[in-house]
């Protein structure tokens, strides 16, 4: 009865019924809102990072080489985990990675720190925007474009870093330092095992570091001046204030700068894969990153399969280098923020 | 004698400052130099530290080497739609969870916020075949479209919404009988400008300079973006590299220009998530 009334609007008698059906579709619809505004990042979300995730789990269990086509799919368990494993380059690489996250990571922040303390005590207005901004601007600017300089900066024979050091060896008194340099040459920057890390670690640090400054700037304004007066009173000297008074109030920063470089480090790709020229991570693999190295296994010989297995064990590896980072220091990093 | 004493401290801590300026703009004014050097001049021994005179002969062999207009077009449309469609898409999925209580909005907040701390190397493979097999491989739209929506935009946003927007300003604009949608666009957005303006930056940054999306997406030279063209020609046979610094050079100087007159903004933009601490 009521369902042939409401499908007839033209019937007075129920218009309440009528009204009903109406406030229910416009609860339906105020109910819909929402999920319309957040559907683009849910859509995006599924099909570009959920589905894909999901997907790799499936594809580190199967051989593949995507020019054959999906069909080409072969189940083969855990024998790309094994033969990741087992594979001497990707320890390599880890080592590597390792290697690089440390010497730059840590010089980084022992530069930045002292030098955002100093341009916040000791500088203000124009100067110190102008060297902070400075200091910034290699963050900016591509990463490729900055290992193309210094793939000719480090060049062995011409390069510029060479011949200063040649003609630094050739000054009076500061030459003694570098009396070793005129037999090294050419130096070979880029094409020693020795050598190659170290020149990776030099761009890597000359890049970052500015972005430190400024995030090590912005805490150290943080920390009132009250603070400094109070221990001036104390009878803290200058060396005194900043380790005591000025370094823990910035401890959130610290922890906050270290994660970013925890997580961006174990990632390097670009710089290596361009100081390399993209040739197998230079001479005897010195500059493969396991970022570098995925990227070797997946599109230089199409093992799509291994290389979704070697992602999750490089994962996994930042995974717990992140939580050991969080065990030693969030609570202390976090606690120090007021 | 006595000047020099008082002045001591301030020529000490300029001359620090002075020493990581001049370390940092050093492979600046490198490229710029080499750019104007023939192959032979910077091969020789010592290079030379000053401007050359083959600046055009160099820019003529960069043409040769690479469509260097078109790659250059090719970076700023990817980026530029990029950063349009995010500061668009973010902020509306931003306004979504601001505005509404919803079942499951706390999930899937929570779930976002998680996302950001996967590694993207972790997504790459996954990613790639995506874009394969929706055939949007070798596309500028695979380079900028899946970064429209992203969890940092959102959060960037919505977390300046609940700051600097009150539940009473939605409230009335919704007595006055504004529709969702309306409300979003002409209450919403213009009162969270200096957010959009943050995130615009971060995107814009981020895609002019994104080297490994395209690296694996992209095949045909004539569409390639600055820093895959650039890589592409590193290895060239007798590598003209004056031409390649040239072409180096020119490719960060959007960036360096823009940062001349913003350079406030995009440096509180770019470390926008350490400075909330």
């Amino acid at each position: 009865m009521t369902d042939t009334t409401l499908a007839d609007p033209a019937n007075g008698a129920d218009i309440s019924a009528e009204r009903l059906a109406r406030n229910r579709k416009r609860a339906f619809r105020r109910g819909l809102m929402p999920w319309l505004f957040i559907s683009p990042y849910l859509i995006l979300f599924v099909v570009f990072t959920a589905f894909p995730l999901i997907f790799s789990v499936y594809l580190s269990f199967q051989e593949w080489n995507p020019v054959t086509g999906l069909s080409g799919m072969r189940f083969v368990g855990l024998a790309n985990y094994t033969q990741a494993i087992t594979d001497p380059w990707l320890w390599k690489s880890l080592y590597n990675t390792v290697w690089l996250a440390l010497a730059t990571g840590i010089p980084q922040h022992l530069i930045a720190i002292p030098v955002a303390y100093l341009l916040v005590a000791a500088f203000q207005g124009a100067f110190r925007h102008l060297y902070t901004a400075t200091m910034f601007i290699p963050f900016i600017t591509s990463t490729v474009a900055i290992s193309l300089i210094f793939y000719t900066i480090y060049s062995a024979n011409n390069g510029i870093l060479n011949q200063w050091l040649l003609a630094l060896s050739g000054v009076p008194v500061i030459g003694i330092v570098f009396a070793w340099v005129p037999e090294a040459m050419p130096i070979r920057w880029l094409g020693s095992a020795d050598l190659l890390k170290p020149a990776i670690a030099m761009v890597v640090i000359w890049k970052y570091t500015g972005f430190n400054i400024v995030i090590y700037s912005a805490g150290f304004l943080t920390v009132s001046k009250d603070l400094y007066d109070a221990a001036k009173v104390d009878g803290c000297n200058g060396w005194q204030q900043f380790w005591y008074v000025a370094l823990p109030m910035i401890r959130p920063f610290i922890f906050f700068a270290l994660t970013l470089t925890i997580i961006g480090n174990l990632q390097l790709f670009e710089e290596p894969f361009i100081l390399t020229a993209g040739d197998s991570g230079g001479v005897s693999q010195a500059g493969l990153t396991a970022a570098y190295y995925l990227y070797l296994v997946g599109w230089e010989w199409l093992e799509m399969g291994s290389a979704a297995a070697i992602s999750w064990i490089l994962f996994a590896f930042i995974a717990i280098a992140t939580s050991v980072h969080f065990y030693f220091n969030a609570r202390e990093g976090l606690e120090g923020h007021n | 004698m006595a000047a020099l004493k008082r002045n001591l401290p301030a020529v000490c801590k300029h001359t620090v400052m002075i020493v990581g300026v001049l370390v940092t703009i050093f492979p600046f004014v490198w490229v710029a130099m080499m750019g104007t050097h023939t192959r032979s001049e910077i091969y020789s021994s010592p290079p030379p530290f000053y401007f050359g005179d083959n600046l055009i002969s160099n820019y003529e062999r960069l043409l040769e080497i690479m469509p260097f207009w078109l790659v250059l077009w090719n970076s700023l449309y990817v980026s530029i739609l990029g950063t349009v469609g995010a500061v668009f898409f973010c902020s509306m999925c931003a306004y979504g969870f601001f505005a509404y209580r919803f079942r499951g909005r706390n999930v899937i907040f929570g779930i976002m916020i998680a996302s950001m701390m996967v590694p993207p190397v972790l997504t790459l493979i996954p990613f790639f075949l995506t874009v394969r097999f929706l055939g949007i491989l070798d596309t500028h739209f695979a380079l900028w479209f899946p970064g429209v929506a992203n969890a940092f935009g959102i959060f960037l946003i919505r977390q300046y919404m609940t700051s600097s927007i009150t539940r009473d300003l939605l409230d009335a604009a919704k007595v006055d009988g504004a529709s969702d949608f309306r409300i979003y666009w002409s209450v919403v957005l213009p009162l969270i400008k200096p957010a959009l303006a943050t995130l615009a930056i971060v995107m814009f940054i981020g895609l002019w300079n994104n080297f490994l999306t395209p690296l694996i997406v992209l095949s045909t030279p004539d569409k390639y973006v600055l820093t895959l063209a650039l890589r592409s020609v590193q290895s060239l046979a007798n590598s003209p590299w004056g031409a390649i610094m040239l072409g180096t050079f020119l490719s960060m100087v959007p960036l360096l220009v823009a940062f001349l007159f913003f350079s406030k903004q995009m440096m509180a933009g770019l470390t926008a998530g350490a400075v909330k601490g």
